[in-house]
């Protein structure tokens, strides 16, 4: 297998976008990775696209030929992913992959998603097409639900009393909203940043012990990547960043996983894959880009990839490890949290903001050092679960 | 076994479930292959109806077509032979947040309930939720 690395990243800013199509939210994040990539449009043999639910929030499906003729790539063959919230992530997966083996040389991948346009029941609707669609939708299980569910039973199970672990779960709010509110990319840039665990808890219910502000919010946007074989990456660019690891995993619903849903198996074994392809451990890692969907999102997955014990992620928060001055910095551009989640956009997203931090050009909230970051991305109620690891080394 | 058998047996005041013929265990819902050991000699059985909360949440913003609902609470529960199911909790809203936590643990009998279908619901006819009703309440 060859190596791979990133040419050039982009994304919109995320938020509101009533007036942008699927289809031009993608092309914005296009043309801002392929203006840093120093290519030609016609070097790109390959389209990775990911997207969640067009179908609900626009009618549309079929997208990637779309996008493909948008973007003036017309004939190339063009694939659309879909694997709930880590739809962009499994296209960027993919395309790593064909790159790898070296199928194609140069190829784009990316996602765009417009949620925050839909509205909360269409949109709540369409986040719960990614529950069991016979056994869980009929009870009305809903996301924030499953995260809830996941939280009661966390604190049930370390034995952590439920408003306690609250207040460390508002913690990880207050942290990424805080991240967000500096990010101009982000959906709350220059709003919120100042917010208190108080905030937190005192803000609406939605789906108990879950408030407002434990949960991510609705979000319009697009994102976007070029990849390239490691030797044409490094005659293109000055700092290509290698795609040293990745990972994926899966699984059936919340109840197939009992009370596996704290310990997030599938994100486990994806985290595993990842490390072992990379030849890393946790401990080689200087910064995570986390799925932070709701606030207990958060804490469960740095416990599944190995960086803290299983049941201690929430002291983490609470001492500071998890801050940007902290031994592992957890989503220093503000997570789903604090940026927004435009689903299908939301892996490469991600990676964007590895890639800038790797390069140096995270100016707003840069992780010191950073040579090695991972991203992390989840789909449903873990049914899909993908782990990127990206470093400068090659190997 | 078909998802509407499960459904139609629930309304009977029945859960049925499948027993593995080779490790023994049980699988419920129904399922092409045994949720232990991904065995397909299964047997049809009727599990006793019988187990505990898990974890719950009350939701109070719901999808499009589950609004009229809420506020509801779901819950997971375990079975006694084992299997985990998901289904509502059948207690009055003002009840369940005096409980808390508490309610975890809790033993419940399920039941099916009707609920009118919505438009992605893979039952056109009918949506039948399991429901749990609370035993030895204090």
């Amino acid at each position: 297998m060859r190596d791979v690395a990133v040419l050039g990243v982009g994304m919109t800013k995320f938020g509101k976008h009533p007036d942008k199509s699927l289809v031009d939210l993608f092309a914005e994040a296009f043309f801002e990775a392929f203006e840093e990539s120093n290519i030609e449009l016609k070097d790109i043999q390959a389209l990775y696209y990911g997207n969640f639910v067009g179908e609900m929030t626009d009618g549309s499906g079929n997208l990637s030929g779309f996008m493909a003729d948008e973007i003036g790539l017309r004939g190339i063959p063009a694939i659309r992913y879909e694997g709930a919230c880590a739809s962009s992530s499994v296209a960027f997966r993919e395309a790593a992959r064909a790159v790898a083996a070296g199928y194609y040389d140069i190829v784009a991948v990316g996602g765009s998603e417009r949620l925050y346009t839909a509205g909360t029941e269409i949109g709540t609707r369409a986040l719960a097409t990614a529950v069991d669609g016979v056994y869980e939708i009929t009870a009305g299980l809903t996301f924030p639900g499953v995260f809830a569910l996941a939280a009661r039973l966390y604190a049930k199970t370390y034995e952590i009393p439920l408003e306690e672990l609250r207040e460390m779960m508002a913690m990880v709010s207050v942290k990424n909203h805080k991240y967000g509110a500096i990010n101009p990319k982000a959906q709350f840039y220059g709003k919120l940043g100042d917010l208190k665990v108080e905030d937190v808890l005192n803000s609406r219910m939605i789906s108990s012990p879950l408030t407002l502000l434990d949960c991510c919010p609705m979000t319009d946007g697009g994102s976007a990547a070029i990849i390239a074989a490691a030797d044409i990456a490094e005659d293109l660019v000055d700092t290509p960043v290698y795609v040293r690891g990745t990972g994926q995993s899966s699984a059936g619903g919340l109840f197939r996983q009992k009370e596996d849903i704290i310990r997030a198996i599938p994100r486990k074994k994806a985290a595993e894959m990842a490390f072992k392809e990379a030849k890393m451990t946790p401990k080689d890692i200087d910064f995570v880009e986390i799925h932070d969907c709701f606030t207990i999102a958060e804490i469960i997955a740095t416990e599944a990839m190995g960086f803290f014990e299983y049941g201690q992620g929430c002291y983490a928060v609470r001492d500071g490890v998890t801050s940007i001055d902290g031994d592992l910095p957890v989503n220093p551009d503000g997570g789903l949290i604090g940026k927004g989640h435009p689903v299908g956009a939301t892996g490469v997203s991600q990676v964007y903001s590895v890639v800038k931090q790797l390069r140096g050009e995270f100016k707003e909230n840069p992780v010191k050092n950073a040579e090695t970051g991972m991203t992390d991305t989840l789909g449903g109620d873990f049914g899909t679960l993908v782990n990127i690891i990206l470093s400068i080394h090659r190997r | 076994m078909r998802f509407v058998d499960f459904f139609n047996a629930l309304l009977e005041g029945k859960v049925i479930g499948q027993k593995c013929l080779d490790c023994g265990s049980y699988t419920c819902p129904p399922k092409a292959t045994c949720d232990n050991c991904a065995s397909r000699n299964l047997e049809a059985v009727e599990l006793s109806g019988k187990g505990v909360i898990r974890t719950f949440t009350t939701t109070y913003v719901a999808p499009s077509g589950y609004t009229e609902e809420a506020p509801y609470t779901v819950a997971m529960v375990e079975l006694d032979e084992g299997p985990w199911i998901v289904g509502r909790i059948d207690l009055p809203n003002e009840e369940i947040e005096r409980l808390g936590q508490d309610l975890i643990g809790a033993r419940v009998s399920v039941y099916g309930k009707e609920f009118p279908t919505e438009p992605f619901y893979p039952d056109k006819k009918r949506r039948v939720v399991p429901m749990f009703k609370v035993e030895g309440l204090r």
